[in-house]
């Protein structure tokens, strides 16, 4: 199962969105320049090899539950690294929209989680570096089970800082981690495993597969390189966009629609009602017992003629003291309710409209 | 075994809901990608404790919903077919954050528990609005989307094979594998040994097959790319499409309207 909207931020969710398309943009130059064009239909069908192949359990020895193959490392062994990540990335596409296997905002990180470590980090310098120029079957055998081994913790690792760095779900990095790598780990051995018969069968069904596959790539150091600087660049980047935001505040979005809107407009709501969530919020905190507010206890637009920034500070000091920012009192509840009511009859309204029509 | 075959009739459900021909599945497939990102940020940039404020933005699945007469009971079993995954990690959040936030009489509603409320009605509005996105646009109408929007050109055409081989590969990797569950009678036969024969088989005869197809494409004259009819184009309706549900979503995002009209009916009834 791959990360889902619910708990991404908008923050993160971008900033990966733009590293992975960044990614892809980078593999696909390289493919139309460097590759013959033989490449392309073998990689559309190969990734639905991976999904049929994903659809088909078997049972992991010892423990008696079943697993299947993710995929990743035997595309970059088969492929190389440029036409295995964009095979990958458009497994995760078809699983989003098809299945709710992960969200169409998770799919920056889904993509980069599964398709660049072990494209673009476990392959050219765990899986090359070990199985060497003239590989052995043993060779090989180990070089599969260390890369994918290391790709999925690479990639585990980052469903945990992503999930840790969009701040909602409330696990802590470290509980986060050490449920996640464990599972990890025996997932990583068991793609290893199967992985290396793969990849032992394919070389003696096929060889000139894999042949080709090591010859055809005319893929140096270099490129690898460039991909992972590229990656390192982008990283620095969204860390820093996503920094500035954090220091302003948790809800990045809602800072710079306050900055965009400015101080002119709120001014001139005295209601709040067409002001800033940020004003409209700090007025809602008066509510100590997040029971109805009683009129006439708040000035109205008392919040509103603050400046974007002072209200976001008052509210940045108001979700430490006990969250009393929140929107569920009894009012909220009843409000909430309500308006699902009016939702969904409507919807069903207009269903009888178009129908009928 | 009941997986594969569920998960190719979801495809060809998913299809055939796209086939319709309402307003919305008429509109330019750009349209409505724009309007599904701009609908499922404007979601998720709430903060982590809001619940009821989100409970406006469910106008959109259900205005879509009716306007392209799609089956709501269909997507809402797809919803909650996820909404355990989500639950798995969202779960710890009471466990976590155990801090009160809101007293109704002598319960006390931890945040975390409203924390993890909020995951879920969050969940159910992003996945909605993805299901929603394919089943009234077709997974070839977003590719292209996609692509005119600027995703390189290399990739969409990987997406479209990807998607036609599916229906292929699936259907013959569900037959292998029904072949090998009727022969290992129960369990033994599950084997990783067999599994990796079955799956390298299942290699190399797609292998073989997709240059097969490579060649006889090559001789139809395929350069590259998919080259179709585009009839649809970005004019007046896509625009105010765009717009319109833009203007709705950044609204309902600035403003609480559950708070306001709960204040309201409470002024109204003390």
């Amino acid at each position: 199962m791959h990360m889902s909207d619910a708990l991404l931020s908008p923050q993160v969710g971008v900033a990966m969105w733009t590293v992975s398309a960044g990614t892809i943009a980078y593999c696909s130059r390289k493919i139309r320049n460097e590759l013959d064009d033989r490449k392309v239909p073998l990689m559309g069908v190969l990734g639905a090899v991976i999904f049929a192949a994903q659809m088909i359990n078997f049972t992991i020895p010892i423990t008696g539950s079943s697993g299947h193959l993710g995929g990743g490392l035997i595309l970059a062994i088969l492929l190389g690294p440029y036409a295995a990540f964009l095979t990958i990335a458009s497994v995760p596409v078809v699983q989003a929209l098809f299945f709710a296997d992960g969200g169409l905002l998770a799919l920056g990180c889904n993509i980069f989680n599964l398709g660049f470590f072990p494209a673009f980090i476990a392959y050219p310098f765990i899986y090359k570096k070990i199985s060497g120029a003239k590989p052995t079957p043993t060779k090989r055998s180990v070089a599969s089970m260390a890369a994918a081994v290391i790709a999925l913790q690479l990639g585990a690792l980052g469903v945990v800082l992503e999930t840790v760095a969009s701040g909602i779900a409330s696990l802590p990095f470290s509980s986060f981690v050490i449920l996640m790598q464990p599972i990890h780990l025996a997932i990583g051995i068991v793609e290893g495993l199967v992985t290396a018969a793969m990849v032992s069968f394919v070389y003696k069904a096929k060889p000139e597969i894999l042949q080709s596959a090591l010859e055809a790539r005319p893929i140096g150091h270099e490129p690898v390189k460039n991909v992972v600087l590229a990656f390192l660049v982008m990283a620095l980047l969204a860390g820093g966009i996503l920094s500035w935001f954090a220091s302003k505040d948790p809800d990045g979005l809602e800072w710079s629609i306050a900055r965009v809107t400015g101080m002119e407009e709120l001014k001139g709501t005295g209601e709040g009602l067409h002001g800033s969530l940020a004003a409209f919020q700090e007025r809602l905190s008066f509510l100590p017992d997040y029971s109805f507010r009683k009129p006439g206890e708040v000035k109205p637009g008392g919040g509103g003629n603050k400046s974007p920034q002072a209200a976001m500070e008052t509210k940045t000091e108001e979700k430490k003291s006990a969250g009393s920012r929140l929107g569920t009192s009894v009012a909220g509840t009843v409000g909430g309710l309500l308006t699902l009511a009016v939702v969904f009859i409507s919807g069903f309204l207009l269903k009888k409209r178009v129908q009928s029509a | 075994m009941r997986y594969i075959d569920g998960a190719v009739r979801d495809f060809k459900d998913l299809d055939l809901l796209a086939t319709g021909e309402t307003t919305i599945h008429r509109l330019d497939a750009r349209a409505k990608v724009v309007v599904t990102l701009v609908f499922i940020l404007s979601v998720l940039s709430f903060g982590k404790y809001e619940v009821a404020a989100l409970f406006p933005f469910f106008i959109y699945p259900a205005v879509m919903m009716a306007l392209g007469n799609l089956p709501a009971g269909y997507i809402a079993k797809k919803i909650v077919f996820v909404i355990p995954f989500v639950l798995a990690v969202a779960i710890f959040n009471p466990l976590v954050d155990g801090q009160l936030m809101i007293q109704l009489g002598p319960f006390g509603i931890t945040g975390g528990w409203v924390s993890c409320a909020s995951i879920i009605i969050r969940s159910i509005l992003t996945v909605g609005a993805a299901i929603i996105l394919v089943s009234l646009t077709g997974f070839t109408g977003i590719c292209r989307a996609l692509e005119q929007l600027g995703m390189p050109q290399a990739f969409a055409v990987q997406l479209l094979f990807l998607y036609r081989y599916i229906f292929v590969l699936t259907e013959e990797g569900g037959r292998a594998s029904r072949a090998r569950e009727l022969r290992s009678c129960g369990k033994k036969g599950l084997s990783l040994a067999s599994y990796t024969s079955l799956v390298s088989h299942l290699l190399l005869r797609t292998w073989e097959r997709a240059e097969r197809i490579h060649i006889a494409m090559l001789a139809r004259g395929f350069t590259g790319e998919f080259h179709t009819i585009h009839p649809k184009r970005f004019g007046g309706k896509e625009i105010s499409f765009v717009i319109a549900w833009s203007a709705i979503f950044i609204f309902i995002r600035l403003q609480d309207i559950p708070q306001l009209i709960g204040t309201t009916v409470m002024r109204m009834i003390s």
